[in-house]
């Protein structure tokens, strides 16, 4: 009886024990995503609530970053093409490296340190003051309501974000190169579309599903399995964002791999 | 307690975290429309004994039987029905701080009895805050409320779903004297109104004297004293059950 027993025994040590634990934890807790996702009852309201806030409350910073990504993009990549006499090809390699690489990342990086950080922050302190057991007692699901909800809205809003930075940076850009190039807007972009393929924009979009999901998933799960107090707030907003960043990039690196097999085909 | 029903009973129950044994072999009935305090020094374990009534913790060993049924051997759909008979009012009220107080009291309505309408999911609301005397607070935020009037919206939401059995954790802790006692007549005029059984969880003894039918000491996880405030404490020899009651009466 492990209630009358007086130490306890570890299989390996206490930390290696503890990690392996929280391993086990987290799978548990992603599977668990699957099989409440398709499952009624469905928190439609709660989604779109969360997607307004994702979405449309990120969207002045993600506007503020992509539209200096792409000024600060196209004046550094100037240099070096103008040295070949290759300047017209600007459009072209900014619309390339935003669409396929800088667009997502700089969005999910973003997301992460201001969705992240703040559905961690969120879910932690709801946990600690007690909420998600008064949910609990109240015969609802918490997992549903606080966690496939969010999850759902990041993997949703995140390609949207995506996209919208890809045209405020194309933007930004634009303005750059008419600026010193005097390229108008529809030469600018017929040579953007014309740069750019449907594999980059449908591997950009997938990509960014995934960011969106690890960002929701890993925000919820340091929110809800942190540890009591004001301090375990903290700490799970700080590793939503660590270990998201730390994902995505992994994620990118992955994705890079494979949609370089479809290419060379 | 005669012939009356009971509607807890445990029998044996042991809880620990880790190293530390909290819960060593409980015993403990609840009869209906009582209100039974369970008094204790902190850390003693009287939270995690009600939290194991509502299934948030399970028990190492021993028997919970809520209404009949054993809580660990349920099931999550019949461990959600026999929530709905339970109301838990939490320490710090646990209201939904990004909801106001009427969504917060729609929040388990809409979700549990799905074939009510707007107009009686309404009407049920204000009803309830009547009844804890704060109908002016149903589009306030948790933050612009104070302590006590929390712990009345708190007591409210767990009332919307018309519970048999009432669990009030630390009801009075962190409040003046005079909303105290007012927490302490809300929790008489619950019982009297919806004809619930109660456990309220605190270490406040006038709280208890209040509120109380009858008193359990929880000391080193197991029940060192269980009768009417008059045969537990004033004449305790338990000398730690006497200090407590000194503390409580006579040196604040």
């Amino acid at each position: 009886m492990a209630g009358q027993s007086g130490t306890r025994k570890h299989v390996f040590s206490k930390k290696i024990d503890a990690f392996f634990k929280g391993l086990a934890d987290a799978w548990n807790f992603f599977k668990r995503f699957f099989q409440e996702v398709f499952v009624p009852p469905y928190e439609f309201k709660e989604v779109i609530h969360q997607c307004y806030r994702i979405g449309v409350e990120s969207l002045p910073l993600i506007s503020l970053t992509g539209f200096i990504v792409g000024i600060v993009f196209t004046n550094q990549s100037r240099p070096s093409l103008s040295e070949f006499g290759a300047t017209s090809w600007l459009p072209s390699l900014i619309a390339i490296a935003i669409v396929r690489a800088m667009g997502p990342l700089v969005t999910a990086l973003i997301a992460a340190g201001k969705v992240g950080s703040g559905i961690g922050a969120e879910i932690a302190s709801m946990k600690v003051t007690e909420q998600i057991d008064a949910m609990e007692v109240s015969a609802t699901n918490p997992y549903k309501f606080l966690v496939v909800s969010r999850v759902l809205a990041t993997t949703f809003m995140i390609p949207v974000l995506v996209m919208y930075t890809d045209f405020v940076a194309l933007m930004g850009a634009f303005i750059n190169v008419n600026a010193n190039e005097l390229v108008s807007i529809s030469t600018f972009f017929a040579q953007v579309f014309s740069s750019v393929t449907f594999l980059d924009v449908f591997a950009s979009i997938i990509k960014s599903v995934f960011f969106g999901f690890t960002i929701g998933m890993v925000g919820c799960y340091k929110g809800y399995n942190s540890s009591k107090g004001t301090e375990g707030v903290g700490k799970a907003a700080n590793a939503a964002v660590v270990i998201s960043m730390f994902l995505i990039f992994i994620e990118e690196l992955l994705s890079l791999q494979i949609i370089n097999l479809f290419r060379i085909k | 307690m005669g012939n009356r029903k009971k509607v807890v009973e445990v029998r044996n129950l042991y809880k620990s975290f880790g190293d530390l044994d909290v819960l060593k072999g409980v015993d403990l009935d609840l009869f209906r429309e009582e209100n039974l305090v369970i008094l204790g020094r902190s850390g003693t374990g009287k939270s995690v004994l009600i939290k194991i009534m509502v299934g948030l913790l399970l028990q190492d060993s021993g028997r919970m039987e809520v209404l009949g049924k054993e809580i660990s051997k349920l099931g999550v759909r019949e461990l959600n029905e026999m929530r709905l008979k339970i109301g838990f009012s939490f320490q710090n009220s646990a209201l939904y701080d990004s909801m106001t107080v009427r969504e917060n009291m729609e929040f388990p309505l809409v979700r549990n009895y799905k074939n009510l309408t707007k107009k009686e999911i309404a009407l049920r609301i204000e009803e309830l805050l009547d009844a804890v005397g704060l109908p002016q607070t149903i589009n306030q935020m948790p933050s612009e409320l104070s302590g006590g009037q929390k712990k009345r919206i708190g007591v409210a939401r767990t009332l919307v779903l018309n519970p048999e059995i009432m669990l009030y954790d630390e009801p009075t802790a962190g409040l003046d004297p005079i909303t105290c006692v007012d927490i302490n007549n809300l929790i008489n005029e619950v019982r009297e109104r919806y004809k619930t059984s109660s456990i309220v969880i605190t270490h406040d003894l006038a709280c208890a004297k209040q509120t109380g039918d009858r008193m359990a000491v929880l000391l080193d996880g197991q029940f060192g004293a269980l009768g009417t405030f008059e045969e537990v404490f004033p004449h305790a020899e338990d000398q730690r059950i006497k200090s407590f009651y000194d503390y409580n009466f006579i040196n604040s």
